[in-house]
Formats: structure tokens, sequence, C-alpha cells
């Protein structure tokens, strides 16, 4: 797939990739390809096999076999090299409590051969008024910031984020989108992990849809979207009830590629909204049908998650 | 302020986070300082009435018990036949003393307590004498009461070995798995970090406490009751130091693979309950046979107590005290390698 001049400008290189723990298969062969400035994103539902993937690449898990290349390195031979470049963000960490922002910053800093002074990365990720505060003290999303941080301290090639921004409130999330987008504009490579499609949509330059230790999809989340052929998807309510509507007669409409009616409800996927939804009114102004509510949305990586597996991504 | 914050080197920004991770800690500081106060003060008070030492006894009869009171060192009691047998069971007399037939006396103690083979001759030399014994050759007591070589002298040293060992282990060992749970560990690896500084940031961490753990039950001995320190300062220092480092790495070893603090509770205890029985911390290790005093002798708790007795109480210097510091470099070097290698980092 991957020409070689593309293999050669590759940051991350992952080759059949498996991992088994006791009674779960985790990561059953996966291959990708991460080249330099591009952000790329794991996107699939808990228990995807997102956070074991991108640990192997992280060197903190061994994998079963396959073939694992960052930056040209290998972790079995290169392993202290590796984490001189490499900036890192854990999905579960607890941070020493106790200690200041400015103290956390110092200490991380201290590990790193190069990179910018502590303050430099607490201005970056806006924590100059928590300069003094113990972590303790942190809100969720600063401390969220604080890790973000920590993985900048050493001024790395290549940032691994998992699930960076999970749990957190939406206005928290949206900053540190903020701050992972300023990082993307310096040019450097990000991976991370993620089961909010609006984060992949909105970071990442290409995805890779993960369901079952398994990639189902990979590409841009334009091209994601475009391929399962759905555009659109128009939702509307008739005062009269979905019965009183001809689903056949909607079918007709030019533009429309199917027709379901859910709990009172009608949705309709839709290749060209501007043609469909003209033609869809008039049909219902000619058989005198009300309509109580009309939603339509564009299709979304979420509407490709659910065209592969028949699932949502967050299934409780 | 920018250029004010500087890139300092990895071991002191570790050992500097151990240090604001439990100065921070009230209660953490408060048992440090507090413990080692209060079992030193607990000791005060039962060595303060020592030269004043009485044995508790029991008689029924005036006769008898009138008889005892004539020895100072004997406390007499008067009670009835079952207050005396069960004052006896219960610990309470080290001897029970009862007419027997024809004018004979009965003593009634344990001979496995040296404390009831002592009030059996005090009491029977009293009975005697008021029965009209006179002693063929007179005898006069010159005391000798030398600091060094009373049962408090051989305490103090054994307590500080003790405290120096419990509080490296526990420290160190919530600590860790404390860090492993949180995932800080795993955290912290994922960076360039070297592995070994971060081992030594927490044996360097606990140097800073040591200098309390020592200084209170030692000073607390010498002004209460005139404990010597008879060695050099700097030797004292030397061994506690080493002492610590020992137990510091055997606690990191200890900490190396647990993950809750459940599990390394268990192998704390585990690993002091052999020398709190045998290294001599209360009583000297040379009661146990000779065929486990190998044994004894190449633990780390008995070579510290060891050398601190020698130093404080004989003013041996570091020279005569080589095998004992042998014996911690070993464990200290071998705990640290051992850890290093087993360490749970993820």
């Amino acid at each position: 797939m991957a020409n070689r001049s593309a293999a050669s400008a590759s940051v991350l290189r992952v080759r059949d990739l498996r991992k088994r723990y006791k009674d779960v298969v985790a990561v059953d062969g996966i291959a990708l390809d991460v080249s330099r400035g591009e952000c790329f994103g794991l996107l699939g539902p808990n228990g995807a096999g997102k956070t074991t993937t991108i640990e192997i690449c992280e060197g903190l898990t061994d994998a079963d076999s396959g073939d694992v290349e960052v930056l040209g390195l290998r972790w079995a031979t290169d392993a202290h090299a590796l984490r001189q470049r490499l900036g890192i963000q854990l999905q579960e960490t607890q941070l020493t409590d106790k200690l200041t922002v400015l103290e956390t910053l110092q200490l991380f800093r201290s590990f790193y051969e190069r990179g910018p002074a502590p303050d430099t990365v607490m201005s970056l990720v806006q924590l100059d008024e928590k300069r003094d505060a113990r972590i303790a003290a942190l809100s969720g999303g600063q401390k969220q910031r604080l890790a973000l941080a920590c993985a900048l301290v050493g001024d790395p090639e290549l940032l691994f984020l998992d699930e960076p921004t999970t749990g957190l409130d939406p206005q928290a999330r949206r900053q540190l989108w903020d701050l992972i987008e300023e990082f993307k504009r310096t040019g450097r490579t990000i991976v991370l992990t993620t089961h909010y499609m609006e984060e992949a949509e909105r970071l990442c330059d290409r995805v890779a849809i993960m369901d079952r230790g398994r990639i189902l999809a990979l590409g841009m989340p334009v091209q994601l979207i475009a391929s399962i052929g759905v555009n659109h998807l128009i939702e509307l309510s008739t005062g009269s009830g979905a019965q009183a509507v001809e689903l056949g007669a909607l079918r007709g409409i030019e533009g429309v590629r199917d027709v379901r009616a859910d709990n009172g409800s009608i949705q309709i996927q839709a290749v060209e909204l501007h043609r469909v939804l003209p033609a869809l009114l008039e049909d219902l102004r000619r058989r005198e049908i009300s309509i109580t509510e009309l939603r339509t949305h564009s299709a979304t990586l979420e509407d490709v998650f659910v065209s592969l597996t028949g699932r949502h991504l967050r299934d409780e | 302020m920018s250029d004010a914050i500087r890139v300092r080197h990895q071991i002191v920004e570790l050992t500097l986070a151990r240090i604001r991770e439990f100065s921070r800690e009230p209660e953490a500081v408060f048992w440090a300082v507090f413990f080692p106060i209060l079992l030193t003060a607990g000791l005060g008070i039962a060595f303060r009435s020592q030269s004043a030492e009485v044995l508790k006894v029991a008689a029924a009869s005036p006769a008898i018990v009138s008889a005892l009171k004539q020895d100072p060192a004997l406390d007499v009691a008067q009670m009835d036949a079952a207050q005396a047998a069960f004052a006896l069971e219960t610990g309470k007399v080290a001897l029970v003393a009862t007419e027997g037939p024809n004018g004979s006396v009965v003593y009634r103690y344990d001979d496995t307590s040296p404390d009831g083979r002592m009030a059996r001759i005090l009491a029977d030399r009293a009975v005697q004498r008021a029965a009209g014994r006179i002693d063929p050759t007179t005898a006069t007591d010159d005391l000798v009461r030398e600091p060094g070589s009373r049962y408090v002298d051989f305490l103090v040293p054994g307590l500080v070995g003790l405290g120096i060992m419990s509080n490296a282990i526990w420290g160190l060992g919530f600590s860790i798995v404390d860090a492993r749970r949180r995932k800080l560990t795993k955290r912290l690896v994922a960076t360039p970090m070297s592995r070994a500084y971060y081992l030594l940031s927490y044996l360097l961490w606990r140097k800073l406490i040591l200098m309390m753990e020592i200084a209170v039950p030692i000073g607390f001995g010498a002004l209460a009751f005139g404990v010597p320190v008879r060695g050099r300062l700097i030797d004292l220092i030397v061994i506690c130091v080493l002492g610590s480092l020992a137990f510091s790495a055997l606690a990191l070893l200890i900490a190396s693979r647990a993950r809750t603090i459940e599990a390394a509770s268990g192998l704390m205890n585990l690993a002091q309950v052999p020398m709190w029985i045998l290294s001599g911390v209360f009583f000297s290790a040379q009661r146990f046979p000779d065929a486990v005093q190998p044994f004894i002798q190449a633990l780390p708790l008995t070579a510290v107590i060891d050398a601190l007795r020698a130093h404080m109480l004989q003013g041996a210097t570091l020279a005569q005290l080589v095998p004992q510091l042998a014996t911690l470099t070993g464990w200290l070097v071998v705990c640290f390698a051992l850890a290093l290698k087993l360490f749970r980092w993820r």
C-alpha cells in the first residue's frame, strides 16, 4: 500500500502487531504508518485495543509478535535514545499530590538532555497562575494540561497522547484541543487515542478505526465518512405519526439512499441535502402531513463506526 | 522570572521530590519526631526506679510477714491463701511463703523465672535470720553502678538499631508501593529518567530523617540515664548511615514487586520479625544456640546493633568494627542490585 518513500519518512511504523492477555486478544494483527508532521488518531470504543497498541509503541508493553519502529529506531536496542525524543501522556497517572506545578515540571525537565525551560512549558499550557499550587488543588482539566506539559518538557519529536480528554467537561476539553492544535502547528508528530469522534475529526489528519484488536478502516476523516456513501442524515417526526407517511414514497425521492422508521421518527440517509430536502418537504405538503420536528446532520465518524460494526462508539 | 528556573541534575530533583513529599505530610513528620521521643520516654519511666528495684512477695501468716519485712529488697503483702495463689498465677507477686508443718516454711514460686529464684533466696535469708540464724562471716556491700554495664546501656543501642531498621523499611516501602499503585512509576519510566537514580533518591532521602531518628534516642539516653557514647561522633554517624543505607536497600528489594500496600506490609513484617527476635535488641543474641550464630551474625540488624554497642559502650573505632561494616555493605550492594533488577516499573 505505502510506497517506499512514504515508508522511509514514517515516524512510526507498525507491522503485524499482536498481543494477547490471558483470555483476550488485545491486539490482533495491526499495521500502520505515521508520517512526520501528521496527527494520527486511533479511534474506537473502550476495550478496542487502543491503549495496548499505543503502549507497545511507547515501549511500555512488550508485544507478543510483530514489528515496531519508532523514529527509525527499535525499543530493544535504542530505548534510552528513544525516550529522549518522545513525549508521552498515559491514560491514568496520578502525579504526586504534594508537589507544585512548577516543581513537577522541574522534576520532569531534569530527565531530558534538552528542552524548553519548565516555566515556558507552564505558560504554554496556561498554568502560570497555578505555578505554586499543589497538584491536589488542581481541577481535572488543569491536571490534564499539566500531564500534557510533562510530555512536552523534552521538546519531543513525537508525542503520544492516550485519551487526553477523557473525563473532562466540554470546556476543558476544547481548551486542551486548542493546545494540541497549537503543538501540531509546530510541525511535530502526534499519535493519540480517543473514543470521542468529535476529537478525532477535529484533531486528526488520519484516523484508524479500531474494534476488537483490529483496524477496520484507516484514512482521512472525510474519506472515511465519504466511504459509507452517505453524506447527510435527516430525522423528522410528523404530527400524525410515522404510519401516515409512506416510506416507499420517500425512498423514491432522488438522492435518498435509505429510509428507516424508528420510534415514531423517520431517518433518511441522503447523498445530497439540497436536492432531497425540498423534494421531501414538497411531498409532505402535498399529503398534508405536518412536521413537528426536523433535524439534519452531516455524517460523522460515529456513523462510520456504526456502519462498520452495527454498534455505537460508546455503548453503555 | 523566566531565567530564574534552573535545570538541576535529576538525582537532586528526585531527592527533593522525596523530601517535599515527606515534609508536606504533617502526620509523617510528627511520627518521625514523636515516636523516638515516646519510646525513650517510656523507657525513662521503666528505668527511673532501677536502684530501688524490689520484689513483691506474699504471705498469710503475720509472723512470716514481719520476718520478710526485715529485708528492704522485698515488698511484702499479707494475703489469704486464695488471694496469694491468684497473685502468684497472675505474676503480681514473685513468691508466696506459707507455714508448713512443725514451724517449717513452704515457698511457692516459679523456678524458671529469675525474679522467682531471687525472691526465694531473699525470702529464705529473711526467714532464717528472723528465726535466729547468725551469719558466720560479716559481709558488707561496695556498690558499683558504672554507666556502660547496666541494662539501660545495653538497651539504648538496641533501640537505636531497631529504629533505623523499622523507619527505613516502613517509610520507604509504603512510599514506593504507593507510587507504583498510582502509576506514577510507569509514567516516570516513560521518560529517560535513570532507574538507578530513582531508587537512589529513596536511599538519600532517608539519610535526612536518619539524623533525627538517632539523635533523639541517643541524646535522651545520655541526658536521662547517662548512657555513654565513648566512640568518636563521626564513627557513630558512619555506622548509622551505613546501617540505614543497608536497610533502605532491603526495603527497596522488599517493595520491588508488590502492587498493593497490603502485600507489601506482609513482606515487610516477614523480613523484620526474625531480626526483632534474633538480633539482640532486648537481650543478647549470644543466648541462641551456637549452630544458628553464623546466621544471626549475618543479619543486618545484628551487625548494626553490635557495632553501636561496641562503639557507644566500649569506644570501639571503625577499624575494630570491620566485620559488621562489611556485613552492612554486603546487604546494601546485594539488595540494591537485586532491587534494580527485579523492580516492577509498570
